[in-house]
């Protein structure tokens, strides 16, 4: 593992690598987030599915950020800067939850993914005293 | 004369929990492990009938977005609804909210050098109402006001455990300087570890939430050893809302606390939940 001295340094790489959504993200994401956040009212839902593209555009979504949305590719869209509180919004027009994005984001099957949220139980520690 | 500080409770606020009880589903083999942590603490409620709720817990893009993003958020509002969050869970209650208690919190945060944010208008999420629907579950109306406390848990940098857990000894200080009677629960929501976004989504750490549940009650502190990022790798990006729990923690007191229960229960939906009641001893 890298060795940090300086804790604002350790910060920093731990928001890159794991990765975290930070200043620099929400730079990036900030016209697809905005019209995630816009899907809290049902009307706009209806606007969106009736007009992708005008709806997309009416919130100047950078080239990346509608290519992602167009190819419903959700490792795209938080590349290009997408929240996944707010992703989430957009994920439920499609009737999608969290375990079809996870199996959407993983390349796993939505059984398999589920599955695999199953099998972190057996991780659960034992308490051995009384 | 002081605010009457009853108990602290807990509990992972994941909005497949409102799905479950849309469909009624709590007693399916899925969900009866995890809804079998509440009727201790419905009992408990019965008896110590708490008058108002201050409750820690993140907004997921219903009230706040990215325009505004307060680090730390308390609402003084004559009530807070809950709004469509997109994804087709009921609209839940309104609550009553208690502007005076809010503002005597906000003074007495403020001259503790807490530089929150205030509203006087708040819609909360299923962050706050599923955690009352677990509680109360079927009643007309809350028995109890709400004062909410939103904590950023989505956009870095967050505040780090230990500022949290400062937060909430703060917000303890101005219910011991109140001068009503309310018999006060404290309550923080989210978590345990989970991980939605990217390559690592279905991420969880059960050894890092037994470490938080052994320590919570006894040791709070022992929370506050790591940054928010580090939390965000050992519990998932999204487990770092065990931050409310930590702020709430705080704001019980430092007095010992009895556990008067606790369920673990995994996974329900892509989380590793968790229910917890604390009163003092």
């Amino acid at each position: 593992m890298e060795h940090h001295p300086d804790p604002t340094a350790r910060e920093q790489a731990l928001r890159r690598t794991i990765p975290l959504f930070d200043g620099a993200s929400a730079t990036r994401g900030y016209e697809l987030n905005a019209m995630c956040f816009s899907f809290n009212d049902k009307a706009n839902r209806d606007a969106f599915l009736a007009d992708e593209d005008a709806y997309c555009a009416k919130f100047h979504l950078t080239p990346e950020q509608r290519k992602a949305v167009a190819d419903r590719d959700v490792l795209a869209m938080l590349d290009a800067g997408g929240n996944v509180y707010y992703l989430a919004k957009l994920a439920g027009i499609f009737g999608l939850g969290v375990q079809d994005l996870g199996a959407l984001q993983t390349g796993m099957t939505v059984d398999a993914f589920k599955a695999m949220l199953v099998e972190w139980a057996d991780r659960i520690p034992t308490k051995e005293c009384a | 004369m002081m605010a009457n500080i009853i108990g602290g409770y807990f509990t992972s606020h994941v909005p497949g929990i409102g799905g479950a009880i849309m469909r009624g589903d709590q007693d399916t083999p899925y969900w009866k492990p995890f809804f079998a942590g509440f009727p201790p603490i419905r009992e408990w409620l019965a008896q110590a009938r708490p008058d108002v709720a201050v409750v820690f817990s993140n907004d997921h893009g219903l009230n706040f977005f990215l325009d505004k993003m307060p680090t730390f958020a308390v609402g003084a509002a004559p009530s807070y609804d809950n709004a469509d969050e997109g994804w087709g869970l009921p609209v839940y209650k309104s609550f009553e909210g208690h502007p005076a208690l809010s503002w005597h919190l906000i003074d007495s945060l403020v001259r503790d050098e807490f530089d929150i944010t205030t509203c006087q208008q708040m819609l909360v999420d299923h962050a706050v109402s599923i955690p009352f629907e677990l509680a109360y579950p079927g009643v007309e109306s809350w028995p109890l006001k709400l004062i909410p406390i939103a904590i950023n848990t989505v956009q870095y940098p967050l505040p780090s455990p230990k500022r949290c857990l400062a937060l909430g000894r703060a917000v303890h200080r101005a219910l011991q300087s109140w001068g009503g009677d309310e018999r006060v629960l404290i309550c923080g929501t989210g978590g345990l570890s989970h991980q939605l976004d990217g390559p690592r989504a279905g991420f969880m750490n059960p050894d890092y939430d037994m470490f938080c549940l052994d320590n919570l009650a006894a040791n709070p502190d022992a929370l506050t050893g790591h940054t928010a990022e580090e939390v965000a790798e050992l519990a998932g990006t999204q487990g770092v809302e065990i931050l409310n729990w930590i702020a709430a923690r705080g704001a019980m007191g430092d007095l010992a606390m009895t556990e008067v229960s606790r369920n673990y229960h995994i996974p329900i939906s892509n989380t590793a939940a968790a229910s917890l009641l604390l009163e003092p001893a």
